[in-house]
């Protein structure tokens, strides 16, 4: 019988079927950091509860971390030394591989999972951590849970799951210049909706797909927890095994062989059947940016809020009360107080790289605080060596050392209360970067540009 | 982990679809590696002042008696997307709810509830609509009785509203088994399919020094 991608990496990985309805998953790999993952650590502690695979979990410490330069245990959060203490404490108890504050390799866990060939193609990971889908763009099987799953995955390498409809998503085409992963993600939220799959496993496909890098894969996974999706894959490519070749925990010689031999078997049967299937024109997609509070209430940047009949709805007036906008209102020149480049959805070197060409020369517009926090301290080195640190300062970006920073408030950094953030990040949820703060996701060559402009500007408005 | 069979309880509706875990429990408020002290938490941005001031909002209905008391929670399309956080799910059982009933949930936050004994129903946008209404019209008298063996909410007189939940979810929650006793119950299984994995796909495997080789 035919077969898609999914379920190819499903049935390699069930144990057993139960009656009810749930699967005995096998699962390879667990990433955990300071914020959820020490919770899981310590209870299984409590309860004696030895990791049956200690050699598959890594811990990372990303979340609370500060991002300031000469950082330390202390952090801007209250009691945020604490979680970063007691993940140390909890991890050498256990004898995990711990990244540490000032580790080489720290990072957003997806960014070291990805850097240091922890995921691979073919395998499961998992991590309490809802973007953990991100690692899909390697053709892992990989997907955020909860602090309860994490025990359980710790203790038994697998987890009890019903098997997900399976949901294929198709952009087919060639961006336009200025046009990126973030704004085809943003588009397809903008059209199918922030509950589109439904808890469905997703596969990209396409030929935009196809053509894009595994970091801009990254970013396309990334945002499919936030249209619901259990977990978001695109089928390994020649991409795929030249980004994984020679990564740390990458099999090496004839090891290597074989596994691409098997790799190259993970993709969808030309005959297989999903249970629905989206397609965008990527070739016609615009910048896009979010105007609300869900980051499905997304417009192309030349385009308006929406009308005050389609805002009537409980979502649409919060989303407009909370943003401070009017029904049909231009996006485009909206004036900004803030511009954030960070998080595991858009903070690699390839970002980095668009945002810096675009910064060069330029100056961050007075009065916009404007800060860089790369994904991880191997992009941090990586973007130190081509000058880009240097680009950003000059413009006028804070350059911070590697973490998820400003990407969410816990209680420490915030641009303020009331403050228009253009953003590279992944939700715009209420409160979600500090109480009051209006967040604007989009792309990082359209925060690049706004920072200069001082308003809501696309890149291609800048040259 | 808190078994359930039945529930009767007041409920209280939040209709807005998408609400995030973020809007459950702010970051902010997740303030020490504990799964408990979260409740005061719940729904903060909604229910206090300010982030700095605690005074009750008194528009906001968890602040309002009787549904100060709600045990159950009506909400909309997509109910507690986002964000992975637990915490969510421990400062709505903190805070007493037992049981939401929603047109869809967060895939994550749904396992989440589940895993703490908390009941998710799932209803059709109809009859989340008229069970709020009933609800609303005097919450401490028109409570909600949920039986799970009947996949049943019996509200107005005469009207019983069907809810769908997964038959292991349902499983697990009227059996209330710790879930890790239950799988290392059986751990030879688990076992057998490592070795034949391991053999297949050795570079999983890295517990020994010469993994990949």
């Amino acid at each position: 019988m035919a077969s898609t991608l999914f379920d190819k990496l499903w049935a390699s990985h069930r144990v057993t079927a139960s009656d009810d309805g749930d699967d005995l998953l096998y699962i390879d790999r667990i990433a955990l950091h300071e914020r959820t993952g020490t919770i899981a650590l310590n209870a299984l502690a409590a309860r004696d509860l030895p990791i049956r695979h200690p050699q598959h979990v890594f811990c990372v410490m990303d979340h609370i971390v500060d991002t300031l330069p000469g950082r330390g245990d202390d952090t801007q959060m209250p009691g945020g030394r604490d979680f970063i203490v007691s993940t140390r404490k909890a991890a050498r108890h256990f004898g995990l591989r711990t990244f540490d504050v000032n580790d080489p390799d720290q990072g957003i866990s997806h960014l070291v999972s990805a850097e240091q060939g922890f995921a691979l193609p073919g395998l499961t990971l998992v991590c309490p951590d809802s973007h953990t889908c991100t690692l899909g763009a390697l053709g892992t099987l990989a997907f955020g849970i909860g602090t309860s799953q994490a025990e359980h995955a710790l203790a038994t390498s697998t987890l009890r799951l019903r098997k997900p409809e399976n949901l294929r998503v198709r952009f087919e085409g060639a961006l336009a210049p200025g046009v990126f992963a973030k704004d085809l993600i943003l588009k397809y939220m903008a059209e199918y909706g922030a509950d589109a799959a439904r808890g469905a496993a997703v596969e990209y496909a396409g030929s935009t797909v196809a053509a894009l890098g595994i970091e801009d894969r990254m970013t396309l996974c990334n945002l499919a927890v936030e249209f619901s999706a259990f977990s978001a894959t695109v089928a390994p490519d020649q991409t795929t095994f030249d980004y994984v070749h020679g990564k740390p925990l990458a099999p090496t010689g004839a090891a290597w062989e074989t596994a691409v031999a098997q790799w190259r078997a993970l993709r969808s049967d030309d005959d297989a059947a999903f249970s629905a299937e989206h397609l965008i024109d990527a070739s016609r997609v615009t910048p896009m940016v979010t105007w609300g509070i869900s980051p499905a209430q997304a417009a192309p940047l030349g385009g308006r809020v929406p009308d005050a009949q389609a805002l009537d709805t409980p979502l649409g007036r919060k989303a407009l009360a909370y943003m401070d906008l009017k029904p049909r209102q231009p996006l485009a020149g909206l004036p900004i107080d803030a511009a954030f480049i960070g998080s595991c959805t858009n903070a690699r070197l390839s970002d980095l790289r668009v945002a810096a060409q675009l910064l060069k020369g330029r100056k961050v517009a007075p009065g916009v605080a404007a800060v860089c926090v790369p994904g991880s301290s191997r992009i941090k080195r990586e973007a130190e060596v081509e000058g880009l640190d240097q680009v950003f300062r000059e413009a006028g970006f804070a350059w911070r050392e590697a973490g998820c920073s400003m990407c969410f408030y816990a209680g420490g950094e915030t641009f303020g209360p009331g403050k228009r953030v253009v953003t590279s990040t992944n939700r715009n949820f209420e409160g979600r970067q500090g109480p009051g703060v209006r967040s604007h996701l989009a792309s990082p060559a359209v925060v690049a540009a706004s920072a200069v402009r001082g308003a809501l500007t696309a890149p291609t408005e800048l040259s | 982990m808190n078994a359930f069979d039945t529930h009767r309880g007041i409920a209280v509706a939040f209709l807005t679809h998408n609400i995030d875990t973020d809007a459950i429990i702010p970051s902010r408020e997740m303030k020490r590696v504990s799964k408990e002290g979260l409740g005061e938490g719940l729904f903060a941005n909604w229910r206090y002042a300010a982030p700095d001031d605690r005074t009750p909002r008194a528009d906001f209905a968890l602040n309002q008696a009787p549904t100060n008391e709600a045990s159950i929670l009506l909400s909309g399309r997509n109910f507690g997307c986002g964000s992975s956080r637990e915490h969510a799910v421990w400062a709505l059982a903190e805070f007493g709810f037992r049981a939401i009933i929603a047109e869809s949930f967060g895939a994550i936050f749904q396992k989440n509830c589940i895993a703490n004994g908390i009941l998710t129903a799932e209803v059709d946008t109809d009859g989340i609509a008229g069970l709020a209404q009933w609800c609303a019209d005097d919450p401490a008298q028109h409570q909600l009785h949920i039986d799970l063996r009947a996949r049943v909410i019996s509200g107005p007189t005469g009207k019983n509203v069907r809810f769908n939940i997964a038959e292991s979810d349902a499983r697990k929650l009227l059996s209330g088994l710790d879930p890790i006793t239950e799988t290392l119950a059986d751990v030879e299984r688990i076992d057998r399919f490592e070795a034949d994995h391991l053999r297949r796909s050795p570079w999983v495997d890295l517990s020994t020094d010469d993994a990949g080789t």
